[in-house]
């Protein structure tokens, strides 16, 4: 192989500085207001899932009452298990949803985006009607 | 003239050694436990290309890995996915290596944390939600780690290159 050998003082590999330091703390500090601010936001309550197909929100359902169910015309199985909610089944390939630990905390969610369905958490109080059922 | 064949074949190169990274990545089940998080073997190449090729040649490898890797092992969807993640990410570590003021360190956890961020911002668009934002500090915390493990390693195969001139 002939390629040309020059000195090039600039290219020299360095050692950790001081400023990637600095930068890995910001990115940690960012991180921590972000999961204050989801703890603050999110209390604990046993509410209700809203599923979200390509943005509007097609079902609302009550997390007290076990269940799983097909949506999306079968893409997808929802199951709902002790006040929690998970993606039991998906086919998309990458199965990230499914992966997805079960979900009961107010906004937290649960997304699938090959199919864009989105499983959210909501406060139940409002939200009790049944939604309809497939 | 001959600059520019030495120029060629490095890139057809370092091409190969993305796929292949792109590959094994494949093989590694890193997603059981944290899902969306990724090791990001194949943007070793592209730190080490923006170090010894310059910005221009690594965007060319970046955009000619993910199309390549997402026809070969992905979907047309996870193409656009990766293609944010990849450009914002590259972006931002230009931008910083330009400056100077940071290491390869530095810069590859930059790289590793707004990789994170563009498919986020893609996320959030595809679903048109914003309740994957408290998804963020898992992958802040995990960008900053697969970066600095990156940046480790390119640390190592730029003291290796040392001298040689790839472009």
């Amino acid at each position: 192989m002939s390629y040309k050998e020059n000195k090039s003082p600039e290219e020299k590999a360095s050692g950790f500085k001081k400023n990637d330091l600095i930068l890995a703390l910001l990115v940690l500090a960012v991180s921590g207001i972000f999961f204050a601010g989801h703890l603050f936001t999110s209390q604990k309550s046993a509410g209700v899932v809203e599923i979200q197909i390509d943005g509007k929100v097609v079902e609302t359902l009550d997390l007290k009452k076990e269940r799983a169910f097909k949506i999306n015309g079968g893409t997808n199985t929802v199951q709902i298990e002790n006040g929690k909610v998970k993606m039991a089944a998906a086919n998309c390939p990458d199965q990230i949803c499914v992966h997805q630990k079960a979900i009961s905390r107010n906004g937290e969610s649960i997304i699938c985006l090959p199919n864009k369905i989105v499983l959210k958490i909501v406060n139940g109080e409002e939200a009790e009607l049944d939604a309809v059922t497939n | 003239m001959k600059k520019n064949t030495v120029r060629t074949a490095w890139f057809g190169v370092f091409t190969a050694l993305a796929l292949i990274f792109s590959y094994v990545e494949t093989l590694i089940p890193f997603q059981i436990g944290i899902p969306g998080v990724k090791l990001g073997l194949a943007n070793l190449i592209v730190v080490v290309a923006l170090y010894k090729m310059g910005a221009k040649d690594a965007l060319l490898l970046s955009v000619t890995r993910i199309v390549l890797s997402g026809f070969i092992f992905a979907s047309l969807f996870s193409i656009l996915y990766s293609l944010a993640g990849g450009l914002l990410s590259l972006a931002v570590m230009v931008i910083l290596k330009k400056r100077g003021s940071f290491s390869v360190f530095g810069v590859s956890m930059a790289g590793g944390v707004f990789h994170n961020v563009g498919q986020l911002i893609v996320a959030m668009l595809v679903v048109e939600t914003f309740s994957v934002a408290y998804y963020v500090p898992v992958l802040l915390i995990a960008g900053v780690i697969t970066g600095f493990i990156i940046g480790v390693v390119a640390n190592e195969m730029l003291k290796r290159l040392g001298s040689i001139v790839l472009s």
